[in-house]
Formats: C-alpha cells, sequence, structure tokens
C-alpha cells in the first residue's frame, strides 16, 4: 500500500500545573518535544496546525514566536477533537504535496489560570446564546443531560458508568505524571459527591495544564528516520447539534465519523486492539463505544462492566495514560493525548504494566464541544506497519 | 433541599429574535414556523433551517411539553435544574425546570410554560409540572 504520510513524532508535556509557564512556551516546549521524537529539525518543518488554544492571531503568532518558515497552515477549531482533525488534515495536505513535514501543537494551562470551567465567554453574535444561557448550562449539566437519557431509554446506571472512571484509574497507577494515580472502585465513584445529577465527581475528568504535539511527514522523509512506521489508515471527521430543534441525546457525531473512519480504513470493531477515547466524562466515552460499533447502542453498560476495558483484564483496553479521568486534560482538549497514547502503544512505548502485546491497529476518537448541543468528532485508525 | 429556581440570566437579544421575548413580557411562547415546507424550528431563525425559505413568521406556541431529559446541579448560590422539554408542537428546546423540588423531576413529565425574570425585568420562558399547577389552582 502506499500511504502519503506517517505519524512520525509525538511528545506529551510532563507538567500538570504550569504556574510559571505561558501558554507560548508550552506550545513551543511541545514542538521541540516532538520533533526530537521525531529525529527532525525545526527548519524542515513546512505545514503548522494549531487550535484556538493558542493566543493571539492563533497559527499566525504562534509561527512567529516559533519562527518557522512554512507553506501550509490550518487552524481548524473543533475544541478537544481538533488535533486528531488537524493530523486527518496534515495527511490530506502531504497527500496533495501542499506541505512535507506537519506539525500539530495543542497547550494550555486552565489551572494554572483557574479557568478551565468557563472556555470562553459566550461570542454574544451566536444566535443560540439568549436560548441557552439564561439557564445556565455548563459543561458538567449539558454531559449530564445525556447521561439522563441514556439511563432512562437504556437502563444504564451509575454503576456501569463507573466501571469507566475504574478501568483509568487501573491505567494511571502506572503513569508517574497522572494527577490521579490512586486506583478507585465503583463505590467510591458513587460516593464522589453528585456535581450535575446523575453525574459524579469522579465522572468527571481532571483540569490540567500542559499540552502535546505531533509530527506527520511524508513516506520519504518518515522511512529515513530510526523510528517505527505508523500510519493513519482511517479517519473522518462529523458535525452533530441540535438540528433545528430535533434533539436525540442518545447519539454523537461519532456515530458518523466511526463508520466513515472504518470503511476509509476496510476495518471494523473487531480488528481493533486498542482505543484512546477522549473521557471529558464517563458518559463521553460510553457513548462513543456504542456510536463506534464496539457494542450495540444501549449496551455500553454492560460492555464496560466488570473491567471489560482494563488492559490486561478486558477485551478492548483504553486510554492506558489514565486518560482524562485520571491523568491530564491539558486546555480543556483531550484529543492529542489520546492521539500521543496510541503512538505510544503502537510502538510498544506504553508502561509494560498497561501495553497490549502485539498492538498494531488503534483507533482514536475525539469529541469537541458539547454532546448536548454542538460539537465535532474525529475518528482516526492508526496502523503500526 | 429546598425548591428548584431558575438563574434567570440576562438574555443577550440580537434583534430578528426581539419579538420573541416582547412575546415572553406578554406571558407568549413563540416559536418560528415556515410557511413553506410547514415546519417548526428551534432556536428562531429568518431563515428556515429545513428547507432555506425567507418565509418564516412566529407563531404561539400551546406552552405544553414533556422533559425529554434533565440535570439539576447545585452551585454556592442555587440548586437548579437545566432541562431539555419537547413541546407539543415538535421542537425541543433547553429551559430550567421550576415550581417543585428536584426529586419531583422525570422524564416524561408534563410541563407547561411559565415566566421567570432577570435582573432587568425581561421575562424568560421556564417549565413548571403541570401537577403543581393543577394544585396550586385547585
Amino acid at each position: 500500500m502506499n500511504y502519503p504520510a506517517f505519524l512520525v513524532g509525538a511528545y506529551e508535556h510532563p507538567i500538570r500545573k504550569a504556574d510559571h509557564l505561558t501558554v507560548m512556551q508550552l506550545h513551543a516546549q511541545v514542538a521541540k518535544g516532538a520533533l526530537e521524537d521525531a529525529g527532525l529539525d525545526k527548519s524542515q518543518v513546512d505545514g503548522y496546525f494549531c487550535a484556538g488554544d493558542v493566543p493571539g492571531l492563533g497559527a499566525a503568532s504562534m509561527i512567529e514566536y516559533l519562527n518557522l518558515r512554512v507553506r501550509h497552515v490550518d487552524s481548524t477549531e473543533c475544541g478537544g477533537s481538533a488535533p486528531i482533525v488537524h493530523v486527518a488534515h496534515a495527511v490530506q495536505a502531504i497527500a496533495a504535496g501542499r506541505c512535507k513535514v506537519a506539525l500539530v501543537t495543542m497547550a494550555g494551562r486552565p489551572r494554572a489560570a483557574r479557568s478551565a470551567i468557563r472556555l470562553r465567554p459566550p461570542d454574544l453574535d451566536s444566535p443560540e446564546v439568549a436560548f441557552e444561557q439564561p439557564y445556565r448550562p455548563v459543561t458538567q449539566n449539558m454531559y449530564a443531560l445525556a447521561a439522563r437519557r441514556h439511563f432512562h431509554e437504556f437502563g444504564t446506571t451509575s454503576s456501569q458508568l463507573a466501571w469507566i472512571k475504574v478501568a483509568a484509574s487501573h491505567h494511571a497507577q502506572h503513569n508517574e505524571h497522572a494527577m490521579l494515580r490512586q486506583v478507585v472502585t465503583v463505590d467510591e465513584v458513587l460516593d464522589s459527591p453528585l456535581v450535575a445529577d446523575p453525574l459524579h465527581k469522579l465522572d468527571c475528568c481532571v483540569i490540567s495544564d500542559g499540552g502535546g504535539a505531533v509530527v506527520v511527514a511524508a513516506p520519504e522523509i518518515a522511512r529515513s528516520l530510526r523510528r517505527p512506521l505508523i500510519v493513519v489508515r482511517g479517519m473522518a471527521e462529523a458535525q452533530k447539534n441540535s438540528v433545528a430543534g430535533c434533539v436525540d441525546l442518545t447519539y454523537t457525531a461519532t456515530a458518523l465519523s466511526g463508520p466513515q473512519a472504518f470503511a476509509d480504513a476496510g476495518l471494523g470493531p473487531q480488528d481493533i486492539q486498542y482505543v484512546s477515547l477522549y473521557d471529558s466524562f464517563t458518559i463521553t466515552v460510553l457513548l462513543q463505544l456504542e456510536d463506534l460499533g464496539f457494542c450495540a447502542k444501549g449496551a455500553g453498560g454492560p460492555f464496560v462492566s466488570g473491567g471489560n476495558l482494563i488492559s490486561g483484564v478486558g477485551s478492548l483496553p483504553f486510554n492506558t495514560d489514565g486518560g482524562g479521568l485520571c491523568n491530564n486534560h491539558p486546555a480543556n482538549r483531550g484529543g492529542m493525548t489520546k492521539m500521543i497514547e496510541a503512538v505510544r502503544q503502537l510502538r510498544g512505548e506504553a508502561h509494560p504494566a498497561v501495553q497490549v502485546a502485539g498492538c498494531r491497529l488503534a483507533l482514536v476518537n475525539g469529541i469537541g464541544g458539547s454532546i448536548a448541543t454542538r460539537h465535532t468528532a474525529a475518528t482516526m485508525i492508526m496502523e503500526r506497519l | 433541599m429546598g425548591a428548584i429556581t431558575a438563574p434567570a440570566f440576562e438574555p443577550n437579544i440580537l434583534p430578528d429574535v426581539a419579538p420573541y421575548w416582547e412575546g415572553a413580557n406578554q406571558g407568549k411562547l413563540l416559536i418560528k414556523l415556515c410557511k413553506d415546507c410547514g415546519k417548526t424550528h428551534w432556536y428562531p431563525r429568518a431563515i428556515c433551517p429545513h428547507c432555506f425559505s425567507t418565509d418564516t413568521v412566529w407563531i404561539e406556541a400551546s406552552g405544553k411539553g414533556v422533559i425529554y431529559s434533565f440535570s439539576t446541579m447545585s452551585t454556592s448560590d442555587q440548586t437548579y435544574t437545566l432541562a431539555y422539554i419537547t413541546l407539543a408542537e415538535g421542537v425541543t428546546v433547553m429551559s430550567n425546570i421550576v415550581g417543585c423540588q428536584s426529586k419531583d423531576v422525570s422524564i416524561g413529565l408534563p410541563v407547561c410554560v411559565t415566566f421567570v425574570h432577570s435582573a432587568s425585568g425581561q421575562a424568560i420562558p421556564v417549565f413548571i409540572p403541570v401537577e403543581v399547577l393543577l394544585t396550586r389552582s385547585s
């Protein structure tokens, strides 16, 4: 097969609270880390990708700060799924001959800045604001709306959701950088305070600083590097919203992007050995698993129960770095760190306690925005050749 | 836990939906209907999101609906219930539930519109269980 591009570099910032680093510094540090990981020099970067977490004029400001000379730029903004979309777009740009070495960065410091809950003030030109803001929707209660409806339609329970957090905590115990390394039980999740009924505190991801970067390169460059060859086999992005008032919270845009990515790859859920799923909340993971076809719609509760997502225990190991639920959630965006852990798994560089033996096919999925209103999902299937 | 209340945050009123908010001040819940395709939509738009017709009109909704989903959240200053309500006219709208305890809220519960007021006095549509209203009026 002739693949247009390879994922050659990945780096996750080890910091979880950046009291004395700026957002630009974090971006620069992860850029440096990913290029060093790939074995590339910054002078070779000719494509740059970032989203709204970059301050100032976005890509223009970041390219100036890094002093890059690029011929292709993409600053598609879709929240936490943006880095996954960026890698997909980088592959397309390289295939189209627009660049050869694409750098994607993501970083932020909402924890140090104490600005995590509200990402930014509502844009008063947005027509929906007047019909939502008066009622005080926040991230937590909007995801809770989806959880409550899932409980109602399919009999899903808080205990079942708790198993997702339990699995993440089993993985996080092995990650020296994870914010929450203590293994928790289902009862401990249920005993944690209700944040937005029915979601408990331990159903929610952490708030952290940090970031990550990945490098995508053309085949001739990738083959010159002493790195495992990781290729993007399938990729798709999709939107979902309130559809002019026809609200259905039982599925996400992943129900559209997932099948497209599988079709793109010529693969199905049964082929996937490891998944990285953006776990903003436990319910987000459950919905993605169903939407990706790892189980039937509505069967997510039984699917995740009993440790089925724990590496070495269950059938589908997920987020072996501890994910957003336990490890980190830099810039309130989960897509980048999900890709990085998938790269580790495919390279065999995950922690030995959570490494999936012979991991060759991995899937990454992210949802940016809110599952209760409007969001963008991105699905990516990667293979180690 | 006491009765749930509505935050009643000030709406940012854009010119194309001014009639909606004037209607609320008169105790009416208005929604948009497309005269070409005959469908209602939400949130209100000048161009029909179903067929792109520009011939959309305001109609008064019955104010009746059922709870599609809800979540009660307590902050330092209040306990409130965010909800989606599916109106009798078919569209599902975001709002708050008021006039009852959080434990009395459930999916499928019949509700009807009532109004709370923002700091500036703007009426904001919220929803109250029909049962509570009947008890009050009897």
